[in-house]
């Protein structure tokens, strides 16, 4: 067995340019792709009415995430994603924005993963989850047509269809059908997670794009709890190939809630020695005049490994930490 | 002490005082949740194999291992033989414990031999291998930069995908963990 506990990039370091240029060059075609793909997205969100925004990535405050953290740069924080800002943009009466921007997430490396990713996130006034699921559908189904694809596209082997209506489940759904448990044993044994990824995930987006909804109010930051089931959360997931897409919700306006639900995260983080990251006033001022909306985050490296049928994040982008 | 941030293809860990490799690793984060390293890990004394999912704050021993250096000497009905160039000690391993390291060991070659309770297991190869080329088609010149590979078969007989520009009787430096092309040697 081979074995070598020594970083891949030690050997890289030194390449001479020929090797490098070799490198680069092989990802011509999905570079064009994917700027191609990108340029279809923009198309769609300003044939509707979004208006394209940029808010500052480096930030001084954080959304508390469980499981998020940042990386520090001077005083401030780079941002783990925009949604801050575009909530106070709402907040402020933008009632359709969309941005693509680079996020920063600290260790998060693997073969869907990257520290600096590229995220699409638009939020729509006056509309909850639902609608959101279908406009998710038609921007997907609109970039695959804008790139020259009828209604399947091919990923890693598999055909996907692409016709609407897509495939959806409820979290619990998918637990009862795929799960070794039901959702809430697996809540209550501490192990969500763990079923999530070994068997539901495994199981989702293969013939068809998945939608995976009403995820329990613990996992969901900031989503407004369903009236008729206060344990479960307006989100969803869009799964394609077995790959979480997108990631959804109907905005909590609750601004009380709110600063039950960050206290919560800050504790939690506490407790588990993570740094606990300074929160935002402004923003827990300014939910008090945002009114219903919904919010959508979409990784547009990911989608670009689906629409140049890649095996790893590393194929969609220039360079990788690792070649710098 | 390792943590499962370090975990990675190839580390050797230590669970209920048995050696343990990482054979498959990725790193993983369901949506909203925790990260997870999802490993797939092989008993280095049995060979049975298993699935498992850390959390960040597991922590591993390293595997209680001894490794001594050994030079490759040659192969007789299906063992391999490597000795140690002080005591002049030498070992053996079946074409199983050698395993994937076939496709790169050479005559003398140094390697790492891994020892539980002075029972050899396997060989362990140093990262960057390089090897001679013994056949390959010849170069249509100019064309390095579109990305096309071609195969070429090394010194050991085994095959590799390699730049359009290497040429028979280069030598070239091999990455032994994935088998995979690195650089072309100049000597």
């Amino acid at each position: 067995m081979i074995h070598g506990a020594v970083n891949i990039s030690q050997g890289s370091r030194n390449e001479p340019p020929m090797e490098e240029t070799w490198r680069l060059s092989k990802k011509k075609d999905t570079l064009w792709k994917r700027a191609r793909m990108i340029h279809a997205i923009r198309n769609f969100f300003i044939s509707r009415d979004y208006l394209e925004v940029e808010t500052p990535n480096l930030i001084p405050v954080l959304i508390p995430e469980s499981h998020i953290d940042a990386i520090s740069c001077g005083d401030c924080f780079l941002h783990t994603s925009p949604e801050l800002y575009m909530k106070r943009l709402l907040a402020a009466g933008y009632p359709r924005i969309f941005q693509i921007c680079k996020c920063f997430r600290e260790g998060e490396r693997g073969l869907c993963h990257l520290p600096e990713f590229t995220m699409l996130e638009w939020y729509r006034q006056a509309i909850d989850y639902l609608p959101l699921m279908k406009e998710c559908e038609e921007l997907i189904i609109s970039v695959a047509r804008d790139l020259g694809y009828g209604d399947v596209i091919h990923y890693q082997g598999q055909t996907l269809r692409l016709q609407r209506p897509w495939e959806s489940i409820s979290v619990r759904e998918a637990f009862a059908l795929y799960g070794p448990m039901p959702m809430d044993k697996a809540l209550k044994e501490d192990c969500f997670d763990e079923v999530m990824v070994s068997y539901i995930e495994p199981h989702l987006g293969f013939e068809q794009p998945t939608f995976i909804y009403d995820y329990p109010v613990s996992k969901a930051t900031l989503a407004k709890a369903k009236e008729e089931e206060p344990d479960l959360a307006e989100r969803f997931e869009l799964y394609i190939g077995g790959k979480e897409i997108a990631n959804a919700c109907s905005e909590l306006t609750d601004q009380n809630e709110h600063y039950i639900r960050f206290e919560k995260v800050q504790k939690y983080r506490r407790s588990m020695n993570k740094s606990v990251y300074p929160i935002s006033e402004r923003f827990l001022q300014d939910v008090v005049t945002m009114s219903a909306a919904a919010g959508i985050a979409l990784g547009v490296d990911r989608l670009a490994m689906i629409f140049t049928d890649s095996p790893i994040i590393d194929s969609v982008v220039t360079f990788t930490p690792e070649f710098l | 002490m390792y943590s499962a941030s370090d975990l990675k293809k190839g580390l050797r860990i230590k669970i209920d005082n048995e050696p343990y490799i990482v054979t498959e690793f990725n790193f993983v984060k369901p949506g909203k949740g925790q990260a997870l390293y999802r490993s797939k890990l092989r008993n280095m004394i049995t060979g049975a194999q298993f699935e498992r999912t850390f959390r960040s704050v597991d922590s591993f021993e390293p595997a209680d291992l001894q490794e001594k250096k050994m030079q490759y000497l040659y192969k007789e009905e299906g063992k391999y033989c490597f000795m140690d160039n002080e005591s002049y000690e030498q070992v053996f391993l079946t074409e199983d414990q050698i395993g994937e390291a076939k496709k790169f060991l050479i005559d003398n070659l140094e390697a790492e031999i891994l020892f539980f309770e002075d029972k050899p297991l396997e060989v362990s190869l140093p990262n960057f291998v390089d090897l001679v080329v013994v056949q390959a088609e010849p170069w249509a010149r100019g064309d390095s930069v579109s990305g096309k590979t071609k195969p070429v078969t090394l010194q050991t007989g085994y095959q590799i995908q390699v730049p359009p520009f290497i040429e028979e009787g280069e030598k070239i430096r091999v990455d032994t963990r994935s088998g995979e092309y690195l650089t072309r040697v100049k000597e």
